[in-house]
């Protein structure tokens, strides 16, 4: 009896007990001295490791946060997480800028050809990296969607060969942009609505040539720009969020449609 | 010298724990997709493994040999889980850099069937405290070996225009047993080294 059922039950609880004692024990004495801040901020944080605080995710934001990084970092957070951060923190809260990505490129497949039948891996790395992509515009939208893969909130997806980004959906953490072998995804403030949908910086003829809706540099929204934000660099319009008022002149103007004029925070929709 | 080499290399090639003896299948297709997370959870299972045969050897010899030898997959699966915790808490402690390292993987590996696998077998075969402790860093050094070699398949076919049914976990599978079937080559190799 003993032998048989007291002992085997004995020899197991003796050694849980053992291992407990000792692991309650070790952890006393061997405790390290974590700040509590640092769960309290983390639990605040949306935990979507995005990385675009520009530390490596979440838990080492929280960590930067307590060390006396900025509270208004986290762009999928937004202003509701910051002021929670910055109330467990006890520092004066910051607005986060509400943050958007758009695509500088609307050549989908209606306005802008291919020049080859591409048949390698379905990745928009891999097609950029043979002879710079499948489009007759060499600065084009693949339309492989390596941003779909990397979007965590289903805010992009590819129509008609572009990639468009769903105003509503998005929230600017800029996962996409750092994806895009062409770098077409800019990061802008959620308020402006004005953009250039084209990256291409070939001469005026050319981009006509291989797409309806690229910007020819004619310089018209430059013109036409009340408040200069319009300016055509290297035969490629830019708009200077930080002078537009959202008139939506230029896009008006643009005799290809290359500016891009949407509601803010509403779905990108395309001309 | 012999002796040891012949365990080493057995362990490592003959008797590799992944892909031979089809052990701790879920860290090797979980974790083998990128090579830094492959290689660290691979130095933290040849860790564990060391450390949890140094540790259970003893118990099994001197507590439950030969009467309870029946309660040694629950007293092994005890001991290991609270070790675990112990080194965990220890590292965390002294050496902060290997324990970042190492990161989650260390807890992880807790319930991995190949440190149990290890801890048991080397009982079963009846090896010396030294010979056991040998054949415990074979084995891990093994499963490093698979990881690292498996990772390398895997960015292969990561690349590749992959037929819908078979994408993903498919793949992955096919792929490892084509790796394990490479694997049992080697049998009979050590044998021929050494004996």
């Amino acid at each position: 009896m003993f032998d048989t059922i007291i002992f085997p039950i004995l020899v197991v609880l003796i050694i849980g007990c053992l291992s407990g004692i000792m692991l309650s024990v070790a952890s006393k004495f061997f405790a390290v001295k974590t700040d509590e801040r640092i769960s309290q901020v983390r639990a605040e944080l949306p935990g979507a490791n995005c990385g675009a605080c520009g530390y490596s995710g979440c838990d080492a934001y929280a960590a930067a946060i307590v060390a006396g990084a900025k509270t208004n970092l986290c762009v999928p957070g937004g202003s509701t997480a910051a002021q929670k951060v910055s109330a467990i923190m006890g520092v004066a809260s910051e607005e986060v800028v509400a943050k958007v990505a758009v695509v500088k490129c609307t050549g989908n497949k209606n306005v802008a050809g291919y020049v080859m039948d591409y048949q390698g891996p379905k990745t928009c790395l891999a097609c950029n990296s043979f002879y710079q992509g499948s489009r007759s515009c060499s600065h084009g939208c693949l339309g492989y969607g390596d941003c779909v893969e990397a979007c965590q909130y289903d805010a992009i997806s590819i129509v008609d060969g572009v990639a468009v980004v769903d105003r509503t959906r998005c929230t600017g953490c800029g996962m996409c942009a750092k994806q895009c072998p062409n770098h077409l995804i800019e990061i802008v403030p959620a308020t402006a609505r004005a953009f250039v949908g084209c990256s291409s910086c070939d001469k005026g003829a050319y981009t006509r040539k291989v797409c309806k809706v690229g910007c020819i540099g004619c310089k018209k929204c430059e013109r036409t720009c009340p408040n200069g934000a319009a300016k055509v660099v290297n035969n490629l319009a830019t708009i200077d969020v930080n002078l537009c008022v959202n008139c939506g002149e230029c896009a008006k103007q643009c005799p290809t449609g290359a500016i891009q004029f949407c509601m803010p925070k509403l779905v990108n929709t395309q001309s | 010298m012999r002796e040891i080499l012949m365990i080493l290399l057995g362990a490592v090639l003959i008797n590799n724990f992944v892909l031979i003896k089809f052990m701790g299948i879920c860290p090797f297709l979980g974790v083998s997709k990128k090579l830094d997370s492959a290689v660290g959870m691979s130095v933290a299972v040849i860790f564990v493994m060391t450390i949890a045969t140094a540790v259970t050897y003893p118990i099994y010899t001197y507590l439950l040999y030969p009467n309870f030898a029946y309660l040694q997959t629950l007293v092994f699966i005890l001991v290991i889980a609270a070790l675990v915790q112990l080194v965990e808490i220890v590292l965390k402690k002294y050496i902060p850099a290997l324990h970042a390292t190492l990161g989650v993987y260390l807890p992880l590996i807790t319930t991995n069937c190949a440190v149990l696998g290890v801890t048991i077998l080397n009982i079963d075969e009846g090896y010396t405290y030294f010979q056991s402790i040998i054949n415990s860093i074979g084995a891990g050094v093994g499963f490093l070996v698979a990881m690292v070699l498996f990772n390398g398949v895997r960015q292969r076919i990561e690349g590749n225009d992959i037929p819908k049914t078979f994408q993903g976990l498919p793949s992955t599978l096919i792929a490892a047993s084509i790796v394990s079937l490479a694997f049992m080559g080697f049998s009979g190799v050590v044998e021929g080294l050494f004996g």
